[in-house]
């Protein structure tokens, strides 16, 4: 067991640029935030804000970065070993995209133990596969053959079957219709309090975080704008101009309060 | 073209619309006996993928790939079905207009903005190249493009999403229609800028008395914007209801996917998931709201 | 067979094996219910036959070994019962000479298949897989190679190493992998930078490991259907350089020699040239229907679905 004090993940002064000279992009913007350990943390912002950038500079996807990450208390380098990815796994926002089209389920949640020569596969998928509620008749099918739902449950899968301690969910529900994200965010939270997991969730959906997280970062432009604790309640306690109006735009069409908004075209 | 009677409170009937793709495995039915009327108002299409509500967009335009019948299908008097290629085509332009979804998809990625509008312009109106481009900056002032003149001369890879979008509506305000039809318009979109894009729908519609469909998954969202809610579930329309009523929808799917949202969960318990029964393939509400 | 069709057709295999049976089997009814891919695999089909048992089809064999007077009245004789498609100025029989080559036709495509396509496929798909300074070297080779018409530089190879069939086709072989390259890096630059690739990398594979188990699987069919439609330019190349004189030498039977020597007599004996020349058409049209067939069966963008 890892002390739960350390916290699972720091970020320190992380910047993140792509291209040069007068196409340089400022993705991320001197950001900082800590995870502890065994909390769900959320990440939100419109496009363009950075939050998946973020995401993927953590998962070693991204490798121009300035600043520092920690993995409980150590820091990562920009080549990341396998170790780390068996601590620390990603699910992807369209799992349409992120399943391998000519590989069977089997073949997708078999892989990862094939690369970090694991013995008892059979035991494993069959474990995992029970753990994400997926009937053991999907086994052998390829991803096609499943519906949106049931293939985010076979991303998931995958990414538990080496047992990791963290997992990166990169806007996990956004490309399922909302019967469909109530399972899964039922499924990610009872999962996390199973196997004890830490989260790191990007949403654009300040609902689904507030819902899913103990903590918010709001992001807006690369910067991290507001830091918030979400109570027992789900609420929080904004106070940055931009963050109070997500949520007022988060409660639906009213035309006065849209007269208010700033734009940022 | 044949006007039948001077019903002019109906812009559109619907009466028992069906659409079907014939396939391999049997033809797969995608919307099954819709009806509805509606006026100079906004209503929306709600329902989840496969629900057959783009579907039904499609065939009202005349676009479906599949196989469209209809025992009504009337748009301002005009009878949709007897209509040539030709007289559709015409209508389309120039009467009905539609949205898509992803801007990107939808304009030409190597002509510039303005280009491609004047194009529209003169094909639908059949004006000069002079009268055109005041046209075309006339609406992109409409959707509250600031600088159309430097819109004009962009390219659709150079503009936001929002910006697309906008554009897009302002290419679909040329001829002036009397029905819009959005399929899903501002999913692609930041929450904010798919507000700001609805309020310009929703401006253009109460100046210009046009007639709006709504297709969208989002189920809050058009309820605070529509008048009126059809949802869809398995190619049916399982409910009918005004948009202020909402929360007193009858029918166990719309009740099912307002619960299901997170916003509606108490943190630290369970979402409520949609529990989906047969009974709803096939059967309808009654006057007390009990599914039969 | 209604059982076996059941379990090929289940939607829910329970083994491996089983899965990608059933998977095979759905290519293979795409595949049956194409009429012109059928007359395709049945020509390919055919000619594998054919090249198999070419000594009992062709009894006769290449050479007919008459000197003399029976040289003299065997010689030049038109397409009979006995000699179906004539003899030659050697008195050989042209059908069986035919039959025979077939197998040099054949070895041929084999050959090559098992050089350029191979080649080509792993320089295109680590080229676009890593990309960087390994892909604008790789790359660059690759435009030297594509710089050159193709028959010229066969020709040149041909003859600098000498005439002969292994020449010819390692000239074949040498000039045709750069379209086989910039084919797979194609392919490769499209899958590169999707979610299930990052995910591969996130488990902590190797390099090699997301190439062969993860890029490659998902180039191979439109290299396949490549290959396939190929096939009818590499036995018409081989054919013109045997035609040349820069391939396969006399007596060989290899078509394209046998048109050359059947050209001085085009006029006086049609049928020198023009059996080897149908052969030729015959054979090349089947590879190119085949090839047509397996990409209506193989091609990723058609998604693999039913």
């Amino acid at each position: 067991m890892t002390d739960p004090k350390i916290p699972a993940i720091t970020i320190n002064d992380l910047s993140i640029h792509f291209g040069s000279g007068d196409e340089l992009v400022k993705a991320v913007d001197h950001v900082s935030f800590t995870v502890p350990a065994q909390q769900s943390f959320g990440l939100v912002g419109e496009s363009g804000s950075g939050k998946s950038t973020i995401l993927r500079a953590l998962a070693g996807l991204n490798t121009h970065c300035d600043g520092q990450m920690l993995l409980e208390g150590e820091s990562l380098q920009s080549a990341r070993s396998k170790a780390f990815y068996k601590k620390v796994q990603m699910v992807f926002q369209d799992p349409y995209a992120s399943l391998h089209p000519r590989h069977t389920i089997d073949k997708i949640l078999a892989e990862p133990l094939a690369i970090h020569g694991f013995k008892n596969t059979e035991q494993r998928i069959a474990k995992v596969m029970e753990q994400v509620a997926l009937p053991n008749k999907f086994r052998f099918r390829y991803p096609h053959q499943l519906s949106g739902g049931q293939r985010q449950r076979v991303a998931i899968a995958r990414a538990l079957i080496l047992e990791p301690k963290i997992l990166l969910l990169d806007e996990p529900t956004s490309a399922l219709d909302v019967s469909i994200q109530a399972e899964i965010l039922n499924l990610l939270n009872q999962l996390r309090e199973e196997l004890s997991l830490t989260y790191i969730l990007v949403s654009h959906d300040l609902a689904v975080v507030s819902y899913m997280c103990e903590q918010i970062a709001v992001m807006q432009h690369g910067k991290l704008v507001e830091l918030l604790q979400v109570d027992q309640q789900g609420k929080t306690d904004a106070k940055d101009p931009y963050t109070l109006q997500l949520n007022l735009a988060s409660k639906g069409y009213d035309r006065a309060v849209i007269e208010q908004f700033i734009d940022h075209d | 073209m044949t006007y039948i009677g001077n019903n002019n409170d109906h812009l559109l009937e619907v009466k028992n619309l069906n659409v079907e793709f014939p396939s391999v495995h049997g033809s797969v039915h995608a919307v099954r006996d819709i009806s509805f009327k509606m006026g100079h108002e906004k209503i929306a299409i709600v329902g989840e993928s496969g629900s057959g509500k783009s579907q039904t967009g499609r065939a009202i335009l005349g676009l479906s790939p599949g196989n469209v019948t209809a025992e009504k299908l009337f748009f301002d008097g005009v009878d949709l079905q007897g209509l040539s290629a030709r007289d559709y085509r015409e209508i389309r332009g120039k009467r009905i207009s539609m949205v898509m979804q992803d801007p990107k998809y939808s304009l030409n990625p190597v002509m510039t903005v303005g280009k491609q509008m004047i194009e529209a312009c003169q094909i639908q109106m059949k004006v000069s190249k002079k009268q055109a481009i005041s046209r075309c900056i006339e609406m992109l002032e409409a959707v509250r493009i600031r600088n159309p003149q430097r819109v004009f001369n962009t390219y659709p890879h150079e503009v936001s999403g929002g910006m697309g979008q906008r554009i897009m509506i302002a290419m679909m305000l040329l001829s002036s229609p009397d029905l819009l039809i959005a399929d899903e318009p501002t999913s692609a979109l930041d929450v904010t800028v798919q507000l700001q894009v609805l309020a310009i729908m929703d401006d253009l519609v109460k100046e210009r008395g046009m007639g709006l469909i709504l297709i969208s998954h989002d189920l809050p969202l058009v309820a605070s914007f529509c008048d009126r809610i059809l949802v869809m579930y398995a190619g049916r329309i399982v409910e009918e209801l005004e948009a202020s009523k909402l929360d007193q929808a009858q029918h166990p799917y719309t009740k099912g996917l307002l619960s299901c949202l997170p916003n509606n969960a108490i943190k630290g318990q369970p979402i409520a998931t949609l529990q989906r029964q047969d009974s709803w393939l096939d059967g309808t509400l009654n006057a007390q709201g009990k599914l039969i | 067979m209604t059982e076996l069709k059941g379990w090929l057709l289940a939607e829910n295999p329970d083994s491996r094996t089983q899965a990608a049976f059933g998977r095979g089997y759905l290519g293979w009814l795409r595949f049956y219910h194409n009429p012109l891919a059928m007359i395709g695999f049945v020509i390919v089909l055919t000619l594998l036959l054919i090249a198999l048992f070419a000594p009992y089809i062709a009894p006769e064999g290449i050479s007919s070994g008459l000197t003399g007077d029976a040289l003299k009245n065997a010689r030049f004789l038109p397409p009979s019962a006995e000699h179906w498609f004539g003899t030659d100025g050697q008195a050989n029989d042209v059908f069986s000479r035919i039959v025979i080559g077939s197998r040099i036709t054949l070895v041929i495509v084999a050959l090559v298949i098992f050089t350029a396509p191979i080649l080509g496929f792993i320089i295109g798909t680590v080229s676009g897989y890593f990309g960087g300074w390994v892909d604008i070297l790789l790359m660059r080779i690759t435009d030297v190679f594509l710089a050159f018409p193709k028959l010229v530089l066969a020709l040149a190879l041909a003859a600098a190493l000498g005439r002969g069939l292994e020449s010819a086709i390692f000239a074949i072989a040498i000039t045709s992998w750069p379209a086989y390259a910039r084919l797979a890096r194609a392919e490769t630059l499209t899958i590169r930078n999707t979610d299930y690739l990052a995910a591969a990398k996130l488990q902590g594979a190797s390099h090699w490991r997301l190439i062969s188990g993860h890029i490659m699987p998902l180039c191979l069919s439109s290299l396949i259907v490549r290959v396939t439609l190929d096939m009818a330019g590499i036995i018409l190349t081989a054919a013109g350089l045997g035609f040349l004189g820069l391939g396969a030498q006399p007596p060989t039977p290899e078509w394209g020699a046998m048109i050359a020597e059947g050209r001085d007599y085009i006029l006086s004996y049609w049928w020198l040239a023009t059996f080897p020349g149908l052969a030729i058409f015959t054979v090349a049209l089947g590879f190119n229907l085949l090839g047509d067939g397996l990409r209506d069966v193989l091609d990723p963008k058609s998604g693999g679905q039913h």
